[in-house]
């Protein structure tokens, strides 16, 4: 197979992805939409019906989950074809960057929810990867092309990869603390109803937001420890603002703010949720925003 | 800070009543804020020292908003009054919060475990029974389960007492400290070290020292003497760009051929590639740019060579269309120059003479000639890549001006006798000296920092309890968030001071497995 036929194979891949990624979406959304009747209550309890419904609520979530599988398995195969087809670590831009990042999201979901029994990440965490994916084969797609020599280098895979794992782990995170938001103020109404009945209550939503923003700092750390030794490989300097050294300092700044405020009094809980909201605007912000609106030296291989 | 009432304070009270809202939690949180904001806009508006060009463009195109944002220092936020405030402050009060918190944590080293509290049923996790060993076997029993987990153990009359985790608190003033030495390492590199770069043509050869250098910034510490002696001739210097279709053009392998020397030494061949600097001692050499540099000569009326040699152009756009001027003060009886263009690749179309590859595939040099009388030498510095046109007329024939184009070898006649010939090219490459001597420092003590955060967010402080009695309680608690596991500890614990099947005293959120669906937070499992 030449280059071409295998970077194609991947691009298919990575389109098969993003629609079996779709169709798990719709298959959490028909959990949720027929777990309505049964959280809804209000009735005297049928338990022969309630326990039906409840087997068919389950049997749609572990549909979704089996989908995300298939639709992972497709996505990794993508990110491999890419890495084969280029000869090289297939994260040299930006759709390369989506596309590991989102992988890595995936894996994180459904490591979640089938060990942890986090299911509930099951519908919001399929709409993160559809749309993530949609993007990235719609827009962010680029021809697979060897890398500009300021690429070569180790640190390059060590940093790109911490950076995707992190990103990914940061989403999870977000999407908690998003939720959170949301529940606190159903649960202040008194009004929890819905897909918000479904997840866990706001303190167990909380704890779990700040367990995966606490696996994601120090490795977020690490990336830009990591791609500070490359910059002083590369460019003979270790730090230099560059709108992307800058905006991944902001980024970490804001969830070393984002773990502090979990620590302070008059911090916890909505603040600290917005704060980890802020923190995730920046790090997308950094990563699409900055490759397409600033140009610095990170700016390589046409997006 | 506990409130008081209006009595006025005292001088001395009122600083101590500063330095403690300097170093609360809440201070230190507003600040990271500030410096977050405070950031931000450097990565948006053009700066200084990154970009000079973009922010002369930017006024231009503002001139109201850019003299606005130059008063403010928005075109070098880092070098900024209002940041240095921000990351000063926060300096400040994060030695003003760790160095407490140290001397707080080193006396919790010395003291034992607290004591049992009396009812170990309010605890977040207990069980409580009936013993099958004696009070006295059930407390050793409970000593050596714990002991064997590593908990710090406090034996009471009829309790017992074990704390662990203490690495979460050290492992987070290890990360606070480190970030101070962090600091350190930058503002060590920032005044001892140095950074310069000179532009090499194949062929000739760069010794460090400061006359050499086209550019150069050291920090305020610095002293000429730091220079390391050594010599680098570029030989050649090999550059690769892409042919295939995707990102055509693209840099794929730059490579210069040198020999170094240091000192007196002998000369080694080596190579330098972008990510393989050259290093000798604390000072590295890094390949930053390249370009073309035509080789021409320039003979004048009288037939003396007025000029022969590279010429150091720079690229203006990715496929290398380069700017530069070629001068021959010593012409006569005429001094000349000539504005040029040198194009890699050259093709001319509608948009005029233009590069459209990076390497030189078809190379010609487009220029046009300047002459006028010869001038005294004044000693000022002059920019080696424009003409300076005073006192110079643009050379014309027959009432048009002369410009011309030439291909490797060619020679042109200019009216008035003299000739220009292109006779080849050849590539510079940009060398950049520099030397941070406090990197060492700042990555070591980031290592140390990531060990740290991770001390302080993995390790997990608990504290576990034993009561016997008439009835036996075993409890326990976790002093930090998001922790897993305390339910299996606490059984464990009560299993092995002869509890093997004690109740909880009060009912955990357990859904019995096999239906998952229900009970979405099956957390801590
Ligand atoms: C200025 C004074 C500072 C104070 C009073 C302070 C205080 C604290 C405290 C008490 C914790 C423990 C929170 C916990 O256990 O959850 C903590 C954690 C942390 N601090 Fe600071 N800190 C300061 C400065 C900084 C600075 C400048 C940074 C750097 C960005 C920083 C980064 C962190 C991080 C990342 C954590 C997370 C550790 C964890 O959650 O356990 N701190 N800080």
């Amino acid at each position: 197979m030449t280059a071409d036929v295998m970077g194609y194979y991947s691009f298919l891949a990575m389109v098969t992805s993003a629609v079996i990624y779709l169709v798990a979406f719709a298959a959490f959304s028909a959990e949720w939409a027929s777990a309505r009747n049964l959280d809804a209550g209000g009735h005297e309890p049928d338990a022969a019906r309630e326990s039906a419904d409840r087997l068919r609520v389950d049997k749609y979530g572990r549909i979704g989950l089996a989908l995300t599988c298939v639709g992972l398995l497709s996505h990794v195969a993508g990110v491999v074809l890419r890495g084969v087809a280029g000869r090289r670590a297939p994260w040299g831009n930006m759709y390369e960057f989506v596309t590991v990042s989102l992988a890595f999201a995936a894996a994180a979901m459904l490591v979640l929810a089938m060990r942890r029994g986090q299911r509930w990440l099951g519908l919001p965490t399929t709409l993160l990867l559809t749309i993530g994916q949609g993007l990235a084969v719609t827009v962010f797609y680029v021809d697979v092309a060897p890398l500009v020599p300021a690429l070569h280098s180790v640190w390059f895979v060590v940093h790109i990869v911490a950076a995707c794992a992190s990103g990914a782990m940061f989403n999870l995170g977000a999407i908690a603390s998003v939720l959170y938001l949301i529940r606190t103020r159903a649960e202040a109404r008194g009004g929890v109803r819905g897909y918000l009945a479904r997840v866990p209550d706001s303190r167990a939503l909380d704890r779990f937001a700040y367990r995966v923003h606490a696996f994601a700092f120090p490795l977020w750390t690490f990336t830009i420890a990591a791609g500070s030794i490359w910059a002083e490989y590369a460019w003979g300097r270790y730090w230099g603002w560059d709108p992307k050294e800058t905006c991944s300092l902001v980024t970490w700044v804001v969830y070393a703010a984002y773990l502090h405020a979990r620590a302070t009094a008059g911090w916890q809980g909505r603040p600290a949720a917005w704060l980890a909201v802020v923190g995730v605007v920046s790090f997308w912000f950094n990563f699409v925003g900055i490759n397409l609106l600033v140009s610095g030296l990170h700016s390589y291989a046409g997006i | 800070m506990a409130r008081r009432d209006a009595a006025p304070l005292s001088a001395a009270e009122f600083l101590r009543f500063c330095w403690t809202q300097l170093t609360s939690m809440r201070t230190a949180l507003v600040l990271l804020f500030a410096f977050a904001l405070a950031a931000l806009p450097g990565s948006l508006i053009p700066q200084r020292p990154v970009n000079p060009v973009r922010v002369t463009d930017f006024i231009r195109d503002n001139p109201t908003l850019g003299r606005f944002y130059d008063a403010v220092g928005l075109f070098d936020v880092y070098a900024s009054w209002w940041f240095a405030g921000i990351y000063l402050l926060l300096l400040v009060s994060l030695v003003g919060c760790i160095v407490p918190r140290i001397g707080t944590y080193v006396r919790a080293l010395r003291t034992p475990p607290p004591r049992t509290p009396r009812r170990l049923s309010r605890l977040p996790e207990s069980v409580a029974g009936a013993s099958a060993l004696a009070p006295g076997e059930a407390l050793d029993a409970a000593e050596s389960w714990l002991t064997k987990r590593r908990f710090r153990v406090r034996r009471q009359d009829d309790s017992v007492s074990a704390e662990r985790g203490y690495l979460r608190e050290f492992g987070n003033l290890l990360f606070h400290v480190s970030l101070v030495f962090v600091l350190a390492g930058i503002a060590w590199s920032s005044l001892f070290g140095y950074k310069g770069s000179v532009i090499v043509v194949e062929g000739q050869a760069f010794s460090n020292n400061l006359s050499q250098y086209d550019d150069f910034s050291a920090g305020g510490a610095f002293n000429p003497s730091q220079l390391v002696p050594f010599t680098i001739w570029v030989d050649r210097f090999d550059a690769k760009f892409e042919l295939g279709r995707a990102q055509r053009g693209a840099a794929r392998q730059f490579t210069a051929h040198v020999r170094t020397a240091e000192g007196a030494g002998a000369p080694v061949p080596s190579t330098i590639e972008v990510n393989h600097p050259l290093t000798f001692g604390g000072t590295s050499v890094h390949l930053i740019g390249h370009g073309y540099a035509p080789v021409v000569t320039v003979t004048d009326a009288s037939g003396q060579t007025a000029f022969s040699g590279p010429v150091v152009f720079l690229p203006q756009d990715g496929n290398f269309t380069s700017q530069g001027a070629i001068k021959a003060p010593d012409a006569r009886p005429q001094r000349l120059g000539f504005e040029c263009f040198f194009l890699p690749t050259a093709v001319v179309d509608e948009r005029g003479p233009h590069s459209v590859f990076p390497d030189a595939f078809a190379p010609q040099l487009f220029c046009n000639a300047w002459s006028g009388a010869p001038r005294q030498e004044t000693g000022r510095p002059e920019s080696v890549y424009s003409l300076d046109k005073a006192g110079l007329t643009q050379l014309s024939q027959n009432g048009r001006v002369v410009n011309f184009r030439l291909e490797p070898g060619q020679v042109v006649d200019l009216p008035g006798g003299a000739k220009l010939e292109f006779r080849d090219w050849k590539r510079w490459t940009k060398l950049q000296v520099s030397s941070t001597p406090g990197l060492p420092l700042t990555f070591g003590a980031i290592v140390v920092a990531v060990t740290g955060l991770c001390l302080s967010l993995f390790v997990r402080p608990r504290r576990l309890f034993v009561r016997v009695g008439e009835r036996t309680e075993v409890g326990g608690l976790d002093r930090a968030d998001a922790r897993v596991g305390l339910a299996d500890d606490v059984a464990a614990l009560a299993a092995a001071v002869g509890l093997p099947d004690a109740r909880p005293a009060h009912e955990p959120a357990h859904e019995p497995a096999g239906d998952p669906q229900h009970e979405p937070e099956k957390e801590d499992a």
